[in-house]
C-alpha cells in the first residue's frame, strides 16, 4: 500500500494528471482513494490530490506520506513533514529543494523536447508508473479516453519518456479490478438516481455539488432527464416540486448556502406532500465559508429547516456505494411516503474518487404508486389528501385519469381546498405526521462495526465512515476494545441498536466534521443517551484514520 | 345542454373585486378550449389572485409566494400534454418573484401568465406594489411607490419575451381574446390584467381604468418589438391594451426534440441495459 501527493499550483493540472494516474493505477490492478484538496481559484494558490494505492480496497486517506510529485517548492514545503523516511520527492532538476529524498528528473527539459512544456505532468506520470513498477499498455487508451484527440500522442510520448528517466523501486502484486468502478462520490449520486428513474433535476451551480448538475447536464438526452440550471436555488427546489408534482422523478442539489434558500419550499413539499429529493453536499459554513472544503455541520440545520412542523426523512451518505444505492432508495422512499427526503453528502465524498464493486441496478428498490385508488367522478371527486390509516394517500398524477388533483402550500381539506377548520388542521397534521411510524418501520439501523464485546463505542455519521473502520480496526489489533456505530439514515434517527450497545460501553466518543458535536446532540435528544467524549474537527480538512487515533490516545493515554 | 367542462366554486374575495370578471372570464374562455379539465394545470402562488386555482374545476397548484413561474415551468416540462396557467398577482409576479419573471421568459417554456395587476396588495391590505403609482408628494396616496414604478411590460419585452398582451377585467371581451390569444401562444405569454382593488386602491379603480384603456388598433404591428416598447412605455392618460407584441420563436420543448416528443418526460422509461451501460463505462 502507497499513499503519494500530487501537487501545485491551480491551473497546472494537477487534477487532469491525477484523473489519467488513477485510471492508469485501476487498469494496472490497483486499489485506490483518492482525495482532492483545492482552494476556491481558478489560477495560482496551492491544489494537491492525495491518492492512496494498493491491492486491498480503501474507503479513507491517511497522513503518512509514501511519495510526493511537486510542481513547484509550495508543495515540497506544504507537504514533506509527512514524507515518511524513506518517501521520495519526485520533482524537476530546476526546483530549489534540498533534501535526500528528492529524485531530481529533467521533467521540463522532456517536455520541452516534444515542443509542449505543458506535457511536463505526463512525464511525470510516465516516471511515477515506473517507480512503481507498472505497465505502460493502458496508456494510449486512457488517454484517449481523458484528452482532446490532438493531445494524445504528444502526451503519449511524454508518458513513454518519463518511465524511461527512472528505474523500478517500488513493487505491488496486481489485483483483479476488473468488476470495480472508479468515480467520485458524486458521480455515484447521479448513477443512483439515473439508475431510480430520474426524470428531472434542477440546480443551482454551487460548489460542491456543482458536479452533479454537469453530470446530469452530460446524461440529459441518453438518460431522459430535463436539467434545468436554474436562475437561484429557490427556483431549482420549486421546479423540482412541480416536476414531481406532474409524475417525474425530481431531485434537486446544492450546498449548505444554496440549502439555506431552499428552506421555506422544503416546507411546501412536507404540507403538499411532494415526493421530492433534496442533495446537500455540506461544506464549511456559515455563508460563503470554504466553498471548496468539507464539514458535516449541516446535520441539525437540514433536520429542523423551514417553519412548522412536517415529517422528513434525511439519509447521511457513507461512501460511494451508499452515494449510489441510498440515492436510489431515497427517490423511492419519497414517493412511497410523499415526503421531503433529505441527502447529507459533503465535499470530502463528493469530490473523492475510489474503486468500488460494480452497482447492481437490480439491488434497486422501486416503488410506484398505484395510484388513486377510488375513481373520481363528479359526485366523488379525488381526494389528494384522503384521511388513512397510516397517513398515506392514493396519488394521482395530474393528467392520468379524470381526478383532478389539487395541491397546496395552506392547509386544505382532503380534496386539497384552503381551509381554515380547526377539526381538518388537527387531522391533516396527524396525518401527515402519522406516515413517519411507518417509516419508522423501515429505517436502517447504524453500522456496528469493531468487537462486539467493546467497552469502548465511537459513534459517527456519513463520510467519515472509512476513517473511523480503519480506526477501529487498528485499536482493536492492541485491545479487543472498540467498535463504532456508524449513521447512515439519521432522522428519524434509528435508536435500537444504539441503545443496545449504550447498554453495555463504558464510554461513547462522537466524531464528528464540526465543532459543536451535532450528532451528540440528536443522539442526547432523540435517545436521551450522553456521549462521554468528542473527537471534532472542523478546520475544513476531513478528519483521517489519523486524527481519529491521535484523539483516542488524547482521550485515554498512550497504547 | 350540457353541463359545462369547467365550473366554478364559492369565493373568498371582497363584493365587486376585479378578480370576479378574471374568473368569470378564464371560465368561459377553458370552456372555449377543446382541453378537458383534468388536461388543464392552474397554478397560482399566494395573494388574492393567486387564489384563482381553487374557483375552478380543473388541476389545481397553489405554491409559495412569488414562486409559481418556475413550479409551473416545470410542470409543463414534466408533462408536456398540460395546459399550464398561472394566475397571480402584481406583488407575486413582479415583487417577490421578479427573479423568476425574468428568468422563466427566458426559459421561453410553453405557459401561459395572467397577472392580476390591482396596483396594490390587497391580502395584506393596502400596501405599495411594484406596479403602484409613483408617489406624489402633493397628492398624497396609501400606496405609492417612493422608487420608480415597475413596468412588466417593458421589462418583458426586454428580457425577450415572445407574447406579451395587456387588459383589463372591465372589457370581458377583449379580456377573453387576449386570454385565449394567450393560451394558443407557443411559449411563454404574458397577459398583465388591469383590475381594480374595490377595498385598498382608490387610485387606480374601475372608473379610471375605464376612461383610460384604449384598445391598439390594425396599424399596430406586434410584430414590431421597437412599436411594442413604445406602447409599453404609455401608461397615463391613456392605457393601451391589446397584443403589444407576438413573435413565433422555438420554445424551451423545441429546442429539445429528443426530450419532448409524443410522450411526456414523466412518462419515459430508459431500458435497463442502458443504465448498466452507463454505469460500466466508470470501469
Amino acid at each position: 500500500m502507497y499513499n503519494i501527493l500530487l501537487g501545485g499550483a491551480a491551473g497546472d493540472g494537477i487534477e487532469t494528471m491525477s484523473a489519467i494516474f488513477e485510471k492508469m493505477l485501476k487498469q494496472s490492478g490497483c486499489h485506490l482513494f483518492t482525495i482532492r484538496d483545492f482552494m476556491s481559484r481558478v489560477r495560482g494558490g496551492h491544489n494537491f490530490t492525495q491518492i492512496r494505492f494498493g491491492n486491498q480496497p480503501f474507503h479513507a486517506h491517511r497522513d503518512t506520506l509514501n511519495g510526493i510529485f511537486a510542481i513547484d517548492e509550495t508543495t515540497y514545503l506544504e507537504h514533506q513533514s509527512r514524507l515518511s523516511y524513506d518517501g521520495f520527492i519526485l520533482c524537476d532538476e530546476s526546483l530549489a529543494i534540498d533534501d535526500f529524498r528528492a529524485i531530481k528528473c529533467p521533467l521540463k527539459k522532456t517536455a520541452a523536447n516534444l515542443g509542449n512544456p505543458k506535457v511536463i505532468n505526463s512525464v511525470a506520470t510516465g516516471a511515477l508508473l515506473k517507480l512503481f513498477d507498472m505497465p505502460l499498455d493502458q496508456a494510449a487508451d486512457i488517454l484517449k479516453a481523458s484528452l482532446r484527440d490532438d493531445l494524445v500522442e504528444v502526451n503519449l510520448s511524454a508518458i513513454k519518456m518519463g518511465y524511461d528517466l527512472l528505474n523500478a523501486t517500488h513493487h505491488l502484486s496486481p489485483v483483479e479490478t476488473s468488476e470495480q468502478l472508479l468515480l467520485s462520490g458524486n458521480t455515484a449520486i447521479g448513477l443512483g438516481a439515473v439508475a431510480a428513474g430520474i426524470r428531472f433535476y434542477s440546480a443551482y451551480p454551487m460548489s460542491p455539488s456543482t458536479s452533479l448538475l454537469d453530470f446530469f447536464n452530460a446524461q440529459s438526452s441518453a438518460m431522459a432527464i430535463a436539467v434545468e440550471q436554474a436562475e437561484d436555488e429557490i427556483a431549482a427546489i420549486n421546479m423540482a416540486i412541480g416536476a414531481a408534482y406532474a409524475g417525474a422523478t425530481a431531485m434537486t442539489g446544492t450546498s449548505g448556502g444554496g440549502f439555506s434558500l431552499m428552506v421555506e419550499a422544503l416546507g411546501f413539499a412536507g404540507i403538499a406532500e411532494i415526493p421530492l429529493v433534496a442533495v446537500d453536499v455540506q461544506r464549511p459554513g456559515p455563508a460563503t465559508g470554504f466553498p471548496t472544503r468539507t464539514e458535516q455541520s449541516d446535520l441539525k440545520f437540514v433536520i429542523s429547516a423551514s417553519q412548522g412542523e412536517f415529517p422528513r426523512m434525511v439519509i447521511a451518505l457513507r461512501d460511494h456505494a451508499d452515494c449510489f444505492y441510498q440515492t436510489a432508495r431515497s427517490l423511492a422512499l419519497a414517493k412511497k411516503y410523499q415526503l421531503p427526503v433529505i441527502l447529507l453528502s459533503d465535499q470530502y465524498l463528493a469530490d473523492s474518487t475510489t474503486t468500488v464493486p460494480l452497482f447492481d441496478v437490480n439491488k434497486i428498490v422501486h416503488f410506484d404508486q398505484p395510484g388513486p385508488m377510488v375513481p373520481a367522478t363528479d359526485d366523488l371527486p379525488y381526494q389528494r389528501y384522503a384521511l388513512t390509516e397510516n397517513g398515506i394517500s392514493p396519488l394521482a398524477i395530474p393528467g392520468k385519469s379524470p381526478a383532478l388533483v389539487r395541491v397546496d402550500s395552506d392547509e386544505h381539506d382532503p380534496w386539497g381546498q384552503i381551509t381554515e377548520s380547526a377539526t381538518i388542521r388537527n387531522q391533516m397534521v396527524n396525518k401527515r405526521q402519522n406516515k413517519l411510524n411507518a417509516l419508522k418501520e423501515e429505517l436502517i439501523e447504524p453500522e456496528f462495526w469493531g468487537s462486539h464485546q467493546c467497552q469502548s463505542l465511537l459513534v459517527g455519521f456519513g463520510s467519515t465512515s472509512g476513517a473511523i473502520k480503519e480506526a477501529i480496526d487498528i485499536l482493536n489489533q492492541n485491545e479487543n476494545n472498540y467498535g463504532a456505530l456508524i449513521f447512515g439514515d439519521i432522522y428519524p434517527l434509528p435508536t435500537e441498536r444504539l441503545r443496545h450497545f449504550a447498554a453495555q460501553v463504558v464510554d461513547i466518543i462522537n466524531v464528528e466534521q464540526n465543532a459543536t458535536g451535532q450528532l451528540a446532540s440528536l443522539i442526547r435528544e432523540e435517545a436521551l443517551i450522553n456521549c462521554d467524549h468528542s473527537i471534532l474537527k472542523y478546520d475544513g480538512r476531513q478528519l483521517s484514520v489519523d486524527d481519529i487515533l491521535n484523539g483516542i490516545k488524547n482521550l485515554k493515554g498512550g497504547f | 345542454m350540457n353541463k359545462p367542462a369547467f365550473t366554478t366554486y364559492d369565493t373568498a374575495w371582497c363584493p365587486g373585486c376585479g378578480n370576479y370578471a378574471i374568473l368569470e372570464t378564464l371560465t368561459g374562455v377553458l370552456n372555449q378550449l377543446a382541453t378537458p379539465p383534468h388536461q388543464v394545470v392552474l397554478v397560482g402562488g399566494i395573494g388574492q389572485a393567486a387564489k384563482t386555482n381553487q374557483y375552478i374545476t380543473a388541476n389545481g397548484f397553489s405554491g409559495l409566494h412569488g414562486r409559481s413561474l418556475p413550479a409551473a415551468a416545470a410542470i409543463k416540462i414534466a408533462n408536456n400534454d398540460l395546459t399550464v396557467i398561472v394566475n397571480t398577482g402584481d406583488g407575486d409576479s413582479y415583487g417577490e418573484g421578479g427573479n423568476h419573471f425574468l428568468h422563466n421568459i427566458r426559459r421561453n417554456v410553453d405557459i401561459t401568465h395572467f397577472v392580476h395587476d390591482n396596483q396594490i396588495y390587497g391580502l395584506t391590505k393596502g400596501q405599495p406594489s411594484p406596479t403602484s403609482d409613483p408617489c406624489d408628494p402633493l397628492h398624497k396616496a396609501a400606496a405609492c411607490n417612493m422608487g420608480a414604478t415597475f413596468n412588466p411590460l417593458l421589462v418583458a419585452l426586454a428580457a425577450g419575451a415572445t407574447f406579451v398582451a395587456r387588459s383589463f377585467s372591465g372589457d370581458k371581451k377583449h379580456l377573453a381574446d387576449m386570454m385565449a390569444a394567450a393560451i394558443k401562444h407557443p411559449g411563454y405569454a404574458l397577459v398583465d390584467i388591469l383590475q381594480p382593488c374595490v377595498s385598498f386602491n382608490k387610485i387606480n379603480t374601475f372608473a379610471y381604468y375605464k376612461q383610460r384603456v384604449k384598445p391598439l388598433d390594425d396599424r399596430h404591428d406586434p410584430t414590431n418589438k421597437l412599436a411594442a416598447i413604445e406602447k409599453a412605455m404609455e401608461f397615463g392618460d391613456t392605457i393601451p391594451i391589446g397584443i403589444l407584441y407576438q413573435q413565433a420563436t422555438p420554445t424551451y420543448a423545441d429546442k429539445r426534440p429528443e426530450l419532448f416528443d409524443n410522450i411526456p418526460l414523466a412518462d419515459k422509461h430508459v431500458p435497463q441495459n442502458a443504465i448498466e451501460t452507463l454505469i460500466k463505462s466508470y470501469i
